[in-house]
């Protein structure tokens, strides 16, 4: 503060010695710069968040109050909110809305409590740690295609490896794809591959933080393994396991290379019976290239999670509030 | 101000300006390939097709780079004619991207002559018009606008046959004779009395039919009129083709005579070669992907009949040009070098795809087939293309018919009643007509 006060007193002595008038112009100019040059820095990703993100964001919402359709672009139908007001009628959209909340939950919950329970077996002294701690994050850097497409052949109902293993143990072969629970469970399973190592490790990072002697406490006090687990590291979790759920809930609610790769099937199986919002979504646009329709099922989205996301650091903010109140 | 601190700021504005423009070029090399290729006489051209076309299998692209030495041709293929004809339709949206040459299915035909005229060219400028004597009446009749442009040159035709598997017949001690079959399956009534007899001593795990959303495809191509009728109007609901095509296969669902597969599904392509079921309504385009996904094991054990009920016509395709294309006067001397009586016969050959070309027809009439135990395809097929009907086209024809199978889907895979489906089938039509 104190910087800037005799800065700006500088050209105001025109008279006085020192600096030369060209020297203060440069000085000037210095000043001008050290002032804007943060704006320069941050500028190309604004420039960019503008072109690709605020443009693209309100366009949508612009082109979801007109009916528009691909192949004719460029006749556009004023609608108003038709578009949005159709999906209320619509059983397709809350067969989606639906899925993408079952999908969510069958996918999220054991996802982070294995992740957790990963994450607390990786904390202790463990010989090849680093080898695990890597090995777990490798479904994580696997496309979401080329896993998506394993698992199909897995889930396959006639030459599938589960079904396969079922039937050894003398189950009867499931049908992975057309089941509703069945589908759902299959499509979950992937998204479960692919997240929980990811977690785990950001579980894991949160465990380091929680001070060493915390447990030697409790081992002194005769506390077993698992009561360490609930007493001390859960406690001192809570931060980290926030942040996984607000991003587990946005990616859940997002959800949409797995259904859509899993069969192929962009109406989500042969009943919709695992399409997700994401999914319904692009079957509008892209399968019956109804443009509006999509923008306004994408504008839905974007008000869901903001809500999600908005009552998730809600409830967070009142537990700590409780928690200071203590 | 210290000279570490100057280089580090230095550093750091470098870094912006690098930053940005990386992020920039990645945004913009999306389809800035194949430019320069023009250069010294040299031209690429991009064919973009689906499914099978069976050029290349036939060696045809080889031929036309001998007889032409400047030009090099590229094919993209996309197995799912749904998902080519989604990005196809993006790009033609965006303007960028298209190859010269685009396949176009016969069932988008009407979407390309009513909606998107536009966008391709009209190959009356370079010189169609002299072509079109040289194929069949409805085939150019469909490709052609209300005002007269001509948006794409014919390749195949779909004359509908039912392919079977003689081996698995055997088994089930079915006659495997396709003169007999064709008899005993005249009427579509016959071949589900045939199926009943086949469940009942079929070898483990093979049903009679893939799926009854072939079932239907290969029946509604028996029909001239289909979803929608001359004058554009959507008319699936209350016509009484739809409705039997609907019923036979409901009926097959129900006496458990399908192997429950989606077509053109990963299950779908494994079970040609295991074996999971003893026939498939083929159009002629079929051969190519029976051959493909069954490979040289099932040589010799499949066998083609006429199909019940009468003469049919599913599918068939066109090439066209984009606008947007680099190379359009090179690309449509190579559709129509592609589409000529000799190249359409060639590709029968290879293929199974059957010409559209009137002149090949004539050349192909003697063809047999040795991977279908010698059927003699050009005549099955040719007898087939004859009789079979001139089809309104409509401008959602093929998403129409996507939701109609994926309804009976339901009814063969989830036991769900035909009319609960057929509700389905309706939400899932309003949904695609918007």
């Amino acid at each position: 503060m104190s910087l800037t006060a005799t800065a700006k007193a500088g050209p105001r002595s025109p008279a006085g010695p020192g600096p030369g008038p060209d020297d203060g112009r440069a000085a000037a100019l210095r000043r001008t710069w050290r002032k804007a040059s943060p704006y320069a820095y941050i500028a190309p990703f604004f420039t960019l968040f503008l072109a690709f993100g605020l443009f693209p964001l309100l366009y949508t919402a612009f082109v979801s109050l007109y009916r528009v359709e691909l192949q004719t672009s460029g006749e556009m139908e004023w609608r108003g909110i038709a578009n949005y007001t159709a999906l209320f009628t619509d059983e397709f959209f809350w067969t989606s809305l639906r899925n993408t909340f079952t999908i969510g939950v069958l996918s999220t919950v054991p996802q982070l409590a294995m992740a957790l329970g990963l994450a607390h077996l990786l904390n202790y002294k463990l010989r090849g740690r680093t080898f695990v701690r890597t090995a777990i994050l490798l479904p994580y850097a696997t496309s979401v295609a080329a896993a998506t497409l394993v698992f199909a052949q897995l889930f396959g109902k006639d030459f599938g490896l589960i079904n396969y293993a079922l039937g050894l143990v003398g189950f009867d072969p499931v049908d992975w794809q057309t089941g509703t629970v069945a589908s759902q469970i299959a499509v979950s399973s992937i998204v479960i591959w692919r997240w929980t190592g990811y977690n785990a490790l950001i579980y894991l990072a949160g465990m380091q933080s929680i001070p060493h002697e915390l447990y030697e406490a409790a081992e002194m006090d005769g506390a077993s393994r698992w009561r360490q687990f609930v007493h001390v590291t859960l406690p001192g979790l809570r931060p980290t396991i926030v942040f996984t759920v607000i991003i587990s809930t946005i990616g859940a609610t997002q959800l949409f290379g797995e259904p859509l790769l899993f069969e192929g099937s962009i109406s989500g199986g042969i009943s919709h019976q695992y399409q997700t919002l994401g999914l319904y979504m692009y079957e509008q646009g892209w399968g019956f290239f109804h443009l509006g329709r999509a923008a306004a099922i994408a504008w839905v989205m974007f008000v869901l999670i903001v809500v999600l996301v908005g009552a998730n650091a809600l409830l967070v903010r009142r537990r700590a509030r409780k928690e200071a109140g203590r | 101000m210290p000279i570490a601190r100057a280089a580090k700021r230095a550093t750091v504005r470098l870094g912006a300006v690098v930053l940005a423009g990386a992020l920039l070029a990645a945004c913009g090399t999306g389809d800035s390939s194949d430019t320069s290729d023009s250069a010294g006489g040299k031209v690429t051209l991009n064919v973009d097709l689906f499914g099978s076309f069976g050029f290349k299998e036939a060696g045809l692209y080889e031929e036309y780079q001998k007889l032409n030495p400047n030009i090099t041709i590229k094919q993209s293929d996309t197995q799912d004619e749904a998902d080519y004809w989604k990005s196809l339709q993006t790009r033609l949206a965006g303007g960028g991207g298209l190859a010269d040459v685009q396949g176009v299915e016969v069932g988008r035909i009407a979407s390309v002559t009513q909606q998107q005229a536009d966008k391709f060219q009209d190959l009356k400028e370079f010189g169609a018009d002299k072509l079109k004597g040289e194929f069949a009446e409805a085939k150019w009749s469909a490709a052609t606008t209300k005002d007269g442009k001509v948006l794409g040159l014919g390749t195949d035709v779909g004359p509908e046959a039912m392919c079977y598997r003689t081996d698995l017949f055997e088994q089930a001690g079915l006659p495997t004779d396709r003169e007999e079959l064709a008899k005993k399956w005249s009427t579509w009534d016959g071949y589900l009395e045939l199926g009943k007899q086949y469940k009942k001593k079929a070898p483990a795990k093979s049903a009679w039919l893939d799926s009854v959303g072939s079932l239907y495809g290969i029946m509604i191509g028996q029909e001239k009129e289909r979803y929608y009728d001359a004058s554009g109007e959507l008319i699936y609901e209350k016509n009484p083709a739809v409705k039997a095509a609907w019923d036979t296969s409901v009926e097959a669902a129900e006496a458990g005579l399908s192997a429950k597969l989606d077509q053109w599904s990963p299950q779908w392509n494994q079970a040609f070669a295991a074996g999971s079921f003893a026939t498939i309504p083929c159009p002629a385009w079929m051969l190519g992907y029976v051959k493909g996904q069954a490979g040289d094991a099932g040589k010799g054990k499949w066998d083609i009949a006429k199909l019940p009920g009468g003469a049919g016509n599913w599918g068939g395709s066109y090439l066209s040009i984009p606008r947007a294309a680099k190379h359009k006067e090179e690309a449509y001397a190579l559709i129509a070098w592609l589409t000529a009586p000799e190249q359409q016969a060639k590709v029968f050959q290879k293929q199974g795809n059957f010409p559209s070309s009137t002149g090949a027809i004539e050349k192909i009439a003697g063809a047999k087939d040795t991977y279908f135990s010698d059927a003699p395809i050009g005549q099955i097929f040719g007898e087939a293309a004859k009789a079979s009907p001139v089809q309104v086209l409509g401008v959602h024809d093929q998403n129409v018919m996507q939701q109609i199978t994926n309804a009976l889907s339901e009814v063969e895979r989830k036991g769900v009643s035909s009319e609960k489906a057929w509700g389905t089938a309706k939400k899932g039509v309003d949904n695609v007509i918007g």
